[in-house]
């Protein structure tokens, strides 16, 4: 902090002599310009986000005493080892990959069309309106909205209301895996939408115009141009989707069943409950691998050339 | 530009000392407490502060767990006082992060329901870790509407009837519920206290919440999502505190409450005091002040709960006409006797082997069973 301020106050406090120095010596060397952009960031990045990182790293090899709930700071494998043999571990894992992968899918197949439909048919005015309704949610709080899902999704809320008066059997959603994909998919649905309506937007008007000249229908002209051209935007939006279900666990204690928890609850009860930081850290291990594994396959497919 | 600027930082700066000038200047000092909610109003915190001179600050936890990992944050510095549940108490006692209190600086002991004054609990081998504050029963509560006929047994919850309408508490705890009921219906067990099993014992809980898992709507996480679930119809009958009893009747739900006739598990919270407290004096006269009869009734009605002092009876009826016959806090020992009170699970249980099942098991076996 006080190395951050000293240059400032040196700017503020100096004559106009100073200052022409300053910016003459930037001038001469633009690497020095580049240097001081990045200079604030790259300390935040480090110091924090990276220490953070580092840190979640090393606790996972550590352990607690269960008596007396002190941090043993002995290097063992043990927390992962209790993942490797806990079947519990392992369901909770894979429940919370295969929903991420469901949200992702679902959002991915909701938010194509809704995009293509704003970045090449709705007039300017109309996609204007489509983008404030698609940020319009999230003004609001994350915590309210999963509120409101419990009120619709609730034995006694709308939704049975709604096939009550169909003369439906009431859905019973509340509190089950159905309730959760049903969520995740409506709460990440705008962090699918902008990306993909970023990468329809990209794609030149005289490509679809040649595949047509070409004589390919508007079927053949999706498939074989629109699609590969849009993938890197779905890629790039499947990771904000699948990333974000993935490491959420308020959803899940609010809107899942007996059998819904999360990665994130477990490392929740685990720090929380039995001040266990080392073990949730070793799981919460777990959720870096998988997406360190997902990035490297956007990649792959492009996905970083749409940012 | 620059020269107004850092002078609105450093009017910031001084507007963030400020409250902590202010706290600083209290003369009796800051009791940080941990606490569940509701415990630490301003109805009956507010004249303390007055009379002592010592500021409260309240930190709420939400389950025992978390006070626990409150009370040994930081090296055990952090705080100076929590309202220990008996599943808490022992942990905190025989991991030395709350110190013996002597009761004959409290006048107001004396006053508390003899039944309380040495509870096992936070009373270990004659000497009181904290002074016995509120308790209450972990009752069956039910929607008289949807639930008939009325429940007088626990094998409500555990049998196909009201399969998917039926909540309990996420709490490890709760396998004493299962050891309970096992303890009245399967004696070939052996089972004498529920939270003393040995691991044929504790398998055998856990195979009842195995098979009671399926009918199982929601381990309901805070008492007042289980109140929403009432409400809207969620769930029709499960485990619940008298404290979401007194909403739902405020609320004009259809509920009703027993204790089954296998008895009821109960919770009995203490004020301990931590061992690294530098505020020992304010926290004795917090000891001394919350076991008065009326911040004692004014807890119970207000929380739904009740007291350990003997003479608070009349005060509750007084602030809530009828509160004390409703909390049971007139109650003959008979009563008492029915509740087994939340505790510790530890390896010795007195018979010398230590192969009882110790709470890190419990932890374990519910993590496993939510699955």
């Amino acid at each position: 902090m006080a190395a951050g301020l000293d240059p400032a106050q040196g700017l503020g406090g100096s004559a106009a002599g100073g200052r022409r120095r300053i910016g003459g010596a930037l001038w001469r060397r633009p690497w020095l310009k580049g240097l001081s952009l990045l200079a604030p960031p790259i300390v935040f990045f480090v110091g924090v986000y990276i220490a953070a990182v580092v840190a979640l790293f090393v606790y996972a090899f550590w352990t607690v005493d269960p008596f007396t709930s002190l941090t043993v700071h002995t290097w063992t494998g043990e927390n992962f080892r209790e993942l490797w043999h806990g079947a519990t571990y392992h369901d909770v894992a894979l429940r919370t990959i295969l929903i991420a992968a469901a949200v992702t899918l679902t959002d991915a197949i909701i938010a194509f069309p809704f995009a293509y439909y704003m970045a090449r048919l709705a007039t300017p005015r109309m996609r204007a309106v489509l983008f404030v309704l698609v940020l319009l949610p999230l003004w609001a709080s994350y915590l309210a909205r999963v509120y409101a899902w419990q009120l619709i999704l609730n034995q006694d809320g709308l939704l049975n209301w709604l096939t009550a008066k169909l003369g439906l059997p009431p859905a019973n959603l509340i509190y089950t895996n159905t309730a959760m994909w049903l969520v995740f998919s409506y709460i990440w649905l705008p962090f699918m939408i902008l990306p993909v309506y970023a990468g329809l937007e990209r794609i030149p008007h005289s490509y679809i115009e040649a595949s047509r000249d070409l004589g390919a229908k508007g079927s053949r002209t999706l498939r074989s141009v629109i699609l590969p051209l849009a993938l890197p935007g779905v890629v790039a939006g499947s990771i904000f989707t699948f990333s974000l279900t993935l490491g959420d666990y308020i959803t899940p204690s609010l809107v899942g069943g007996p059998s819904s928890q999360f990665i994130g609850n477990v490392v929740y009860d685990s720090v929380n409950g039995a001040g266990n930081l080392p073990f949730g850290a070793a799981f919460a291990v777990v959720p870096v691998l998988i997406m360190g594994v997902y990035l490297v396959i956007a990649r792959r497919l492009g996905a970083f050339d749409a940012l | 530009m620059t020269k107004r600027m850092w002078a609105l930082i450093a009017m910031l700066a001084v507007a963030a000392a400020f409250p902590a000038a202010g706290a600083s200047r209290q003369s009796g000092g800051t009791l940080k407490m941990v606490a569940w909610e509701g415990y630490l109003e301003p109805l009956w915190v507010k004249p303390f502060e007055q009379q002592s001179g010592c500021t409260i600050q309240a930190k709420y936890a939400g389950s025992s767990d978390e006070m626990v990992t409150l009370m040994r944050s930081g090296g055990g510095n952090q705080y100076d006082m929590v309202s220990a549940s008996g599943d808490a108490s022992l942990r905190l006692i025989y991991g030395k992060d709350v110190q013996p209190v002597d009761v004959s600086k409290i006048p107001n002991f004396k006053q508390l329901n003899p039944a309380f004054r040495s509870p096992p609990n936070n009373t270990v081998g004659g000497k009181h870790y904290g002074v016995s504050l509120q308790w209450g029963p972990n009752i069956l509560l039910y929607n008289t509407t949807k639930v008939k006929p009325a429940p007088t047994s626990w094998s409500s919850i555990y049998s196909p009837k009201y399969k998917g309408k039926i909540t309990v508490p996420d709490n490890p705890i709760q396998i004493a519920d299962a050891a309970l009921y096992l303890m009245k219906t399967k004696a070939s067990l052996g089972i004498k206290d529920p939270y003393e099993l040995n691991s044929t014992q504790f398998n055998a809980a856990i195979a009842l919440l195995k098979q009671q898992k399926p009918l199982i709507k929601r381990y309901w996480p805070s008492g007042g999502q289980e109140v929403n679930d009432f409400k809207n119809g969620n769930v029709w009958l499960g485990a619940a505190w008298p404290y979401q009893l007194s909403l739902l009747r405020a609320a004009k739900a259809p509920v009703k409450d027993v204790i089954p006739r296998e008895g009821a598990t109960g919770w009995l919270d203490t004020w301990m005091v931590s061992a690294h407290t530098k505020n020992l004096d304010c926290a004795y006269k917090w000891l001394n002040y919350i076991s008065s009869a009326k911040a004692q009734a004014q807890q119970a009605t207000n929380y739904g709960e009740t007291p350990v002092n003997a003479k608070a009876c009349p005060i509750m009826n007084k602030l809530s006409p009828g509160s004390c016959a409703v909390y049971h806090a007139n109650a003959p020992l008979a009563y008492f006797k029915q509740i087994h009170f939340w505790k510790t699970p530890i390896a010795d249980c007195g018979n010398g082997k230590k192969d009882c099942m110790d709470y890190t098991k419990w932890q374990q076996a519910w993590t496993q069973l939510k699955g």
